[in-house]
């Protein structure tokens, strides 16, 4: 119903939400608030609310497990949704998710953001969800047989459904030099390269389980890549911090106490402020921002610049959360696509070999250990590996292959 | 629960289309369940893929992974996805009448 208007009443009235409205209470965003909002479009906030208040009553998911829909040539970028109780609440009886594609960066022209809404008000439930975790456009609440209907009109407005399933999970990125000085490389052409780069694998799951690459282009990392992404790509520089000394002299003036905020917080006290100049210890700098956030019109990243590459985050599933580990330092910002590809590659080809169903890149590598895991690569250890030096010199030292050999 | 029917013939299915009861699988099932696939007719092709699906799935009780499939049936996945439009989960677990796959292939 593309055409009703704010303020129609629902035919069947608005549910009764007394528990959801708990949801509303306080000082928080509510999603409760926003599905409300939504109400008198096309009726599926209406039953999805009823739903969702039916099953805080009875204390379980009315969402049936699983549902296998899609469109033809994809192999993904649908979730088949069906619900238990669809009899009370037909509106939600079919609710299908699709996931699109997002622009680097997430800029839209308001036109863009109008078009999309319209198609999902006369395909779907009008619902959305502006982002979903992987970065996504999340379309919330369709039937099958429009589904192919959506896809058609979506492509047709420039856009394309995004990864689910094993596979490569749509690639997002941080605003980097659209907005942000401090970016260390052009995170959005990065990745919307590797987004093209890999369509197929993106649309078409083929891999032992997903994969999601994250790119920030600095150290404060706001895309969470290093605890999201089973690839995370996140901007760094290699040699010192650029300083303006009169710039640091001015905020000390306005008030700034250099020495109790800026240089007592640096978490390896590589900083030293004598009252009149601020020197920073570059080679004990571990790339925190802190000083940079603090004072950014005396502090910039240096000039050579680049990112690190990590490998292995998730979210628990089957093991606990992991963070990303190190896996190249650095590489410079003009070699950076080229060297994702190759690693990714071969990344890929031992996933292939040796990973089990469903077991993320991060809990093969917990599993056969990291030296193999280089090894199966053709990446040499280094020292940036090791987050932190062994505490418990009980454990038993392993010596390495060339030792025994 | 919901059935498919095709030239009088009646299966019990689940929502997205498969076979409920995945033993009472025939050739016919597959030639029937086709067309809901946007296949028009079943080629070599689409045989070789439907009975390695089927042979592995009841050697094993599960589908296989969708680099296997490749593998033992020597196709690219951009030719299995040329058979089955819907891809190897939904198209081709569907006519070798394998209960829904929950993501393996
Ligand atoms: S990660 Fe760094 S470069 Fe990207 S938006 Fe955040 S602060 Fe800016
Ligand atoms: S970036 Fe962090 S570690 Fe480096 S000098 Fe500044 S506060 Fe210290």
């Amino acid at each position: 119903m593309a055409d009703a208007d704010e303020g129609v009443k629902p035919a069947n009235g608005k549910p009764e939400t007394k528990l959801l409205d708990e949801l509303e209470k306080g000082p928080w965003p509510s999603f409760v608030t926003e599905i409300k909002s939504a109400q008198g479009v096309t009726g599926g906030a209406e039953d999805l609310l009823g739903q969702l208040e039916l099953s805080y009553e009875d204390k379980v998911s009315h969402w049936k497990h699983g549902g296998l829909v899609g469109v033809l040539g994809y192999g993904g970028g649908v979730i088949g949704r069906y619900s238990d109780v669809g009899e009370q609440f037909p509106k939600v009886a079919h609710f299908h998710t699709l996931r699109v594609n997002q622009p680097a960066g997430w800029f839209y022209t308001s036109e863009a953001l109008r078009t999309i809404s319209d198609i999902w008000e006369r395909h779907g439930s009008g619902l959305t969800n502006m982002h979903g975790s992987t970065g996504d456009m999340i379309l919330l609440g369709t039937t099958t047989d429009h589904l192919e209907a959506t896809f058609q009109e979506l492509t047709h407005a420039g856009f394309d459904l995004g990864g689910s399933g094993s596979a490569v999970r749509t690639p997002s990125c941080c605003v980097g030099m659209a907005r942000c000085e401090w970016a260390c490389f052009d995170a959005m052409k990065l990745c919307y390269d590797l987004t093209m780069a890999y369509q197929d694998e993106l649309h078409r799951p083929a891999l032992p389980y997903k994969f999601k690459i994250k790119c920030s282009a600095c150290p404060n990392d706001c895309v969470a890549a290093i605890a999201r992404a089973d690839l995370s790509v996140i901007g760094t520089w290699k040699d010192d911090i650029r300083i303006d000394q009169a710039e640091v002299a001015n905020y000390a003036t306005a008030g700034v106490d250099i020495q109790k905020d800026i240089c007592a917080n640096c978490p390896t006290r590589c900083m030293d402020w004598n009252g009149k100049e601020l020197n920073i210890k570059n080679r004990d700098c571990v790339r925190c921002m802190h000083c940079i956030n603090a004072m950014p019109k005396a502090l910039r990243p240096g000039v050579e610049k680049g990112a690190v590459i990590l490998i292995g985050a998730k979210a628990p599933i089957l093991q606990g959360a992991l963070l990303s580990s190190v896996l190249i330092p650095f590489v410079a910002a003009d070699e950076l696509l080229d060297t994702l590809k190759e690693l990714i590659q071969r990344i890929w080809d031992f996933w292939d070999e040796y990973g089990t169903n469903r077991e993320r890149i991060g809990e093969l590598i917990q599993r056969v250990g990291l030296a193999a895991f280089l090894d199966g690569i053709g990446l040499d250890p280094a020292p940036e590996m090791v987050s932190a030096p062994r505490d418990n010199p009980y454990i038993y030292y392993q010596p390495a292959k060339e030792d025994e050999a | 629960m919901p059935t498919f029917e095709v030239e009088g013939k009646k299966y019990d299915v689940d929502e997205d289309g498969f076979l409920q009861e995945p033993d009472l699988w025939t050739e016919d099932v597959a030639k029937d369940f086709a067309k809901s696939e946007s296949i028009d007719a079943l080629t070599d092709g689409h045989w070789k893929v439907i009975n390695y699906i089927r042979n592995y799935y009841l050697q094993f009780g599960i589908a296989p992974m969708v680099r296997k499939v490749c593998k033992e049936t020597g196709y690219k996945l951009s030719e299995i996805y040329q058979l089955f439009p819907s891809g190897p989960a939904k198209g081709a677990c569907k006519l070798a009448g394998l209960p829904k796959p929950t993501g393996c292939v």
